[in-house]
């Protein structure tokens, strides 16, 4: 063997030990740097004492010591790095500190922004309380065009992109404000629904920028729709204590601070916390391990057991569906769970990866909703002449049907890949192009519904 | 003869830091001169000794500095501080009190002492 040969596969083989090593939560990437300088100088020692290369690597492999061991020795000493640290800017290196503070600065502002934008329409008379449609219909933008541009300016975009999104946004206020809806009619209540639907899209094509043509693109969207929701959550609880405290004090001395909640604090902190949460996520996205894909192996399998118990009761029973108004929405929920469940095991998997056990479980879960729902729309179907086809009813039926096909179309890709005939990028593939539909639905909606049912 | 694992880890701190008050220097060197001075007595598992670095870095008895090796990688080199070397020389003290009390004993019971030369430096 040729001499750059042999050094082609030292390299190979430092890598797939570098790659092990940072595989260890308490070994840090500097750690392993210094690790693997110590392996190289071992190496080199080693040769220039007369070994071969690939004895010199086993040599220098096995003197560096028991990963494990070494790892818990890591871990006694940099116990913190188990509990990855909070805030991002905390890395070691200099410059990435300076960005990560910037950042944390530019999204601080448009969280203030956002807030100031939430609060404009009183300066022209409207009351959060008595215009309450007006600030439902708008509420996504409000808020969604800082989203957006916080990642454009974070990741920058083509003057093509920009334009695209300012008319996304443009048209969106136009369509929520040019019809004269009903105060608290269902129109309104649609729109106030769908809009932000729509417009999260438009937020996802400046999250990915040019990687939003891509699979990769899209996904990374999705993990990032799936973190936020989380975030978002998460800081509404502690907004909610730090409120119970707040009402708590200043009502022991007598002042009522409710107005000041109602009127400052729950709609700023809501809008603001959009910002906040989608900075967080950036920040953390590989210090810690996505929350998503860990809920959804916790519940898919509960979700599969409660489906086809549900299945198996009505068979076994032959009990019908009481059929009442709400039960097309309900099923909705129902596979937007089921979508939402398939959706993050799939951000999470490995495209490599051999089918397993998991993968049987999603198609269960997947197949078992199919026949659910069908059970409701066949049920549905017979009635719906009789019930008439509200505005309501037509955009639930859509949305049914919308999730209807995209699991339909999981459920055959996903066992053609158990089966060995198709691949898993297939199946991401298709969940990726999927995503524009929903938002187009939702676009549907809230343009041509008025047009079509009326502004009731 | 192989020292007793205990007996290596409790001494490391001092010999690191000695090593280092000579010079300032990296993990892989650090680790040559252990075996030098100990003529190869003192094994380490090479990975062990980082953590051990790390912890006295740490404690601020030595600063670690990214460098640039002679044969151009990122190295990571260690340097002793003030607090180091107040450090070390309290760890001297202990040390010789341990030696002195042992010597004590040893000459009570009077045993022969080890055969064979302590130090076999520069063979």
């Amino acid at each position: 063997m040729s001499a750059p040969d042999n050094a082609v596969r030292i390299e190979q083989q430092i890598d797939q030990w570098r790659s092990y090593l940072r595989r260890r939560q308490a070994i840090a990437s500097v750690d392993v740097e210094e690790l693997e300088d110590h392996l190289r100088e071992q190496i080199s020692a080693l040769g220039s004492a007369g070994l071969g290369d690939d004895e010199a690597f086993l040599i220098a492999v096995k003197r560096i010591g028991n990963l494990d061991k070494l790892s818990r020795e890591f871990a006694r000493e940099h116990s913190e790095r188990l509990w990855k640290q909070l805030v991002a800017t905390s890395d070691s290196s200099g410059e990435r500190s300076v960005r990560g503070r910037r950042e944390a600065v530019v999204a601080f502002g448009l969280a203030i922004l956002a807030a100031l934008a939430i609060k404009l329409p009183e300066l022209f008379g409207l009351q959060l309380n008595a215009d309450a449609g007006f600030y439902a219909r708008n509420l996504g933008l409000f808020v969604l065009p800082f989203l957006a541009g916080y990642f454009v300016w974070k990741r920058g975009a083509q003057p093509s992109t920009l334009l695209w999104l300012a008319a996304a946004f443009v048209a969106a206020a136009l369509f929520a404000n040019v019809y004269p809806l009903a105060t608290g009619g269902t129109q309104e209540a649609l729109t106030a629904i769908h809009l932000p639907i729509a417009l999260w899209l438009v937020v996802g094509v400046a999250y990915a920028g040019v990687r939003w043509s891509e699979v990769g693109g899209r996904m990374d969207f999705v993990r990032f729709s799936g973190e936020h929701f989380i975030y978002y959550v998460l800081i509404a609880l502690g907004g909610g204590v730090l409120t119970g405290f707040m009402v708590a004090l200043f009502t022991s001395i007598g002042i009522d601070p409710e107005p000041f909640f109602e009127r400052w604090m729950l709609p700023c902190g809501a809008v603001g916390a959009v910002l906040i949460g989608a900075w967080l996520v950036e920040a953390k996205q590989s210090v810690i391990e996505n929350m998503a894909p860990v809920l959804t192996r916790l519940f898919t399998p509960l979700f599969v057991l409660v489906l086809l118990a549900f299945l198996a009761t009505m068979a076994w029973t032959g009990r019908g569906l009481d059929i009442q108004r709400e039960l097309l929405i309900a099923f909705d929920l129902l596979l937007v769970v089921v979508v939402g469940l398939l959706l993050y095991s799939i951000s999470a998997r490995d495209p490599q990866q051999p089918a397993g056990a998991f993968d049987v479980l999603q198609v269960v879960l997947v197949i078992a909703a199919l026949l659910v729902d069908a059970v409701a729309l066949w049920a549905i179907a017979a009635r719906i002449s009789e019930f008439g086809f509200t505005p309501n009813r037509v955009a639930a039926l859509g949305e049914n049907l919308i999730l209807l096909v995209n699991l339909a179309g999981s459920a055959v890709l996903y066992v053609s890949f158990l089966r060995g005939h198709g691949t898993f990028t297939a199946l991401e593939r298709w969940q990726t192009s999927y995503l524009p539909v929903y938002a187009a639905w939702a676009a549907v909606v809230v343009i041509a519904f008025p047009l079509l049912f009326g502004y009731g | 003869m192989d020292l007793n694992k205990d007996l290596v880890a409790a001494s490391s701190t001092s010999l690191v830091l000695a090593i280092l008050a000579q010079e300032e220097s990296y993990g892989y060197a650090i680790l040559k001169r252990v075996r030098e001075l100990s003529a190869g007595r003192m094994e380490w598992t090479d990975g062990m000794l980082y953590p051990v670095l790390h912890r006295l870095e740490r404690l601020g008895y030595i600063e670690a500095q990214w460098g640039v090796s002679e044969c151009g990688r990122r190295r990571k080199y260690y340097a002793i501080t003030a607090r180091g070397r107040t450090q070390l020389v309290e760890e001297r003290k202990q040390w010789q009190a341990v030696d002195e009390t042992l010597r004590g004993v040893w000459s009570a019971l009077s045993l022969p002492p080890p055969v064979g030369p302590l130090v076999s430096q520069g063979t």
